[in-house]
């Protein structure tokens, strides 16, 4: 069995009350914060553990912490993104449903290395029930003396909120978050300032995942160095994966990073094969945004390496071969699956959630989702296939958030591996309204009878 | 198409307005625009929609123009700007969720209810529309009913069915 250090005690009754995380060991590593170590001790140890930031960017944990400006006299800000709407992710909602106080622990350790006094945490508002959960555990924490004023008597101050979104894929931009937060539209601000400098009311802030904030309670338990052993080069730890599609136990698990991505996809402690015994076609590794790979190319690189679940061998072959791993949303699209069609969903997706400051990104996403419409309709003309690959291009790296590239990955990646599909949607328009195109030379290589 | 025409006079009652008060106690002095989100969800949670009048007093009671809560208003997708069902059937129709028969969903609900996305049952009881990913993909098809967000996952046609019939007799 691999290490769990965030769910090692998920199926424990009562686990999402203080006294039984308590029990489990919960709150020791604020204990050791507060008591034994220093803000910049704790920022070394995030440092040393090799974490990266768990909401899909990847970026190390402790290195954005160490970026922080701190002039005199001006609050801090430690903001939690559990916006979480990147399509196929669904592992922040499932920790704070189950274990609230892993993540209450993680914001009283990140907020007591970043000298932040109030910190709040931004919950998508569709999830009002896991929004009253939070508020339960940040009540239970504060009657036990873990939130408040002179925390276990170490003279640290600090006051969490919980802050619930509307409705708004973009919210979980950071920018978009704070601007959100301080009751605006979810329009993202540009670039430099940075949050670390100018972010929550105009104050250094911190955004960080979920994920990112809860991992750093096991950072502190068993120590950054013992951290950065689990997993594979710069992938430390363990990671949330949320998996869905065509598998037979969809869910979340928790994997040590490098973990072979054929285990993961077929042995029965993780997703446990694909339904009715059907054959892979493709998959989404790491939310809707992350180009999209066929069977053959996910489970091996282009060099015929096993790929791994890591940042590095994910991302094998760039873009013309590779993938993300992002936030974790792993998605599996069985032979059956018609991938014009999924192309069209995330395009209309995107369309629909673009905040329409930037030109590329409104109109553009906007004119694949109907293009795409008409490929899939069977109304579609060849010219069409590069004229959305046109399209992309123009998006990609055009905007002022990173939405426009979300937006334009999926479809120039589904058009560069599944071409032969979406020519076949043009040549057989009326036969692809009754049957799907099916499975073709990138098959899994594993399940294909010779 | 989202539109901030609907009217309908609004009365807050001092239960809501003293909810209004421990909101905004979140907030550094003078961000209390901040609680805008939080209390159009107090009120819709109240009212099930939000009228013209109810954003107007919304933003008499945070001292912020009135337009600074229409287009707040009309930007988020949860907030409703116009009379709605009782219950609200929202269904998720994106992409995995599709994979697993989300579609298939919403037209049994569609001929279920026998009223198109966005309308109301003559008895006023239901509504239903298509909503974006709610990070509920691996228990997909998946559908919510607010004011408190409910989620009713793994459906099937029979368990769509059961739901319509307990929230009648309910
Ligand atoms: C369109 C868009 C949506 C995003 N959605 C989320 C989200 O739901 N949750 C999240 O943690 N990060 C999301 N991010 C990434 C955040 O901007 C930010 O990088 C992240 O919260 C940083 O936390 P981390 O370093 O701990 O990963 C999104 C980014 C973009 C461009
Ligand atoms: S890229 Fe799209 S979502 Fe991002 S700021 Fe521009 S218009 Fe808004
Ligand atoms: S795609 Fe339906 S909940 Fe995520």
């Amino acid at each position: 069995m691999a290490r769990k250090l965030l769910l090692e005690h998920v199926h424990i009754p009562g686990i999402n009350t203080f006294e039984v995380y308590r029990q489990k060991g919960g709150y020791r590593a604020a204990e050791k914060a507060l008591r034994t170590l220093s803000p910049e001790d704790v920022v070394e140890e995030v440092k040393k553990s090799g974490l990266r930031g768990r909401g899909g960017a990847g970026f190390p944990t402790g290195m954005k912490w160490s970026f922080l400006a701190k002039p005199e006299g001006v609050p801090r800000y430690l903001v939690c993104n559990a916006d979480e709407s990147e399509p196929g992710t669904f592992k922040d909602r499932y920790l704070m449903t189950h274990i609230p106080h892993a993540l209450i622990e993680g914001m009283i350790v990140a907020s007591y290395a970043l000298g932040a006094n109030t910190s709040y945490i931004y919950v998508r508002g569709e999830m009002m029930p896991q929004i009253r959960i939070l508020e339960r555990a940040i009540e239970e924490a504060k009657a036990a003396g873990f939130l408040g004023t002179n925390i276990l008597g170490s003279g640290y101050n600090l006051e969490l909120y919980v802050q619930p979104g509307g409705g708004a894929y973009i919210c979980g931009e950071e920018t978009a978050l704070l601007e959100s937060l301080e009751g605006k539209r979810g329009n993202p601000r540009i670039k430099p300032p940075f949050p670390a400098v100018a972010g929550l009311y105009n104050c250094p802030t911190v955004v960080n995942n979920v994920e990112s904030i809860a991992a750093t309670v096991p950072v502190l338990n068993i120590g950054g160095e013992e951290y950065a052993k689990i997993g594979i080069e710069r992938s430390t730890g363990t990671k949330l994966i949320s998996a869905s599609g065509n598998i037979n136990k969809p869910g979340v698990y928790e994997i040590e990073l490098g973990l072979p991505v054929e285990e993961f996809i077929y042995s029965d402690e993780y997703c446990g094969g694909i339904t009715k015994g059907k054959r892979l076609k493709a998959v989404v590794a790491g939310g809707s945004s992350v180009p999209i790979l066929p069977a053959n190319l996910i489970l091996k690189t282009a060099k015929g390496d096993n790929r791994l679940m890591t940042y590095e061998s994910l991302a094998d072959g760039g873009f013309a071969s590779g993938t993300m791993l992002g936030s974790g949303g792993f998605i599996v699209f069985d032979e059956d699956q018609c991938i014009v069609r999924n192309t069209w969903n995330f395009a209309r997706f995107y369309h629909h959630e673009s905040c329409g400051q930037c030109s590329p990104c409104r109109e553009g996403t906007g004119w694949m989702e109907k293009v795409l419409h008409r490929l899939e309709h069977g109304h579609g003309k060849m010219s069409d296939i590069d004229l959305l690959v046109d399209v992309s291009k123009k998006i990609e790296g055009n905007t002022i958030c990173p939405l426009g590239d979300a937006a334009a990955w999926p479809v120039a990646s589904a058009i560069r591996h599944f071409r032969d599909e979406f020519e076949w949607h043009v040549t057989h328009g009326e036969e692809a309204q009754i049957r799907n195109f099916g499975l073709a030379h990138y098959a899994d290589p594993l399940t294909v009878e010779s | 198409m989202l539109s901030v025409k609907n009217n309908h006079p609004t009365e807050f009652q001092d239960e809501l307005i003293a909810q209004f008060d421990e909101i905004v106690k979140r907030y550094p002095e003078g961000r209390q625009k901040s609680a805008l989100l939080p209390i159009l969800h107090a009120v819709q949670a109240a009212f099930g929609w939000l009228s013209v009048d109810a954003m107007d007093k919304v933003a008499a009671y945070l001292e912020i123009e009135p337009i600074e809560v229409y287009e707040v208003a009309t930007f988020y997708t949860m907030f409703f700007l116009q009379p709605q069902g009782k219950y609200v059937l929202e269904v998720c129709r994106t992409g995995p969720c599709c994979l697993v028969g989300a579609e298939r969903i919403m037209k049994h609900i569609e001929h279920r209810l026998g009223v198109k996305e966005n309308e109301v049952t003559p008895d006023g009881l239901f509504s239903w529309r298509g909503i974006e990913c709610i990070a509920a993909c691996g228990m997909g098809p998946v559908l919510q009913i607010g004011p408190t967000y409910t989620y009713y996952e793994n459906l099937t046609e029979e368990s769509v069915d059961q739901l319509i019939e307990e929230l009648k007799s309910k």
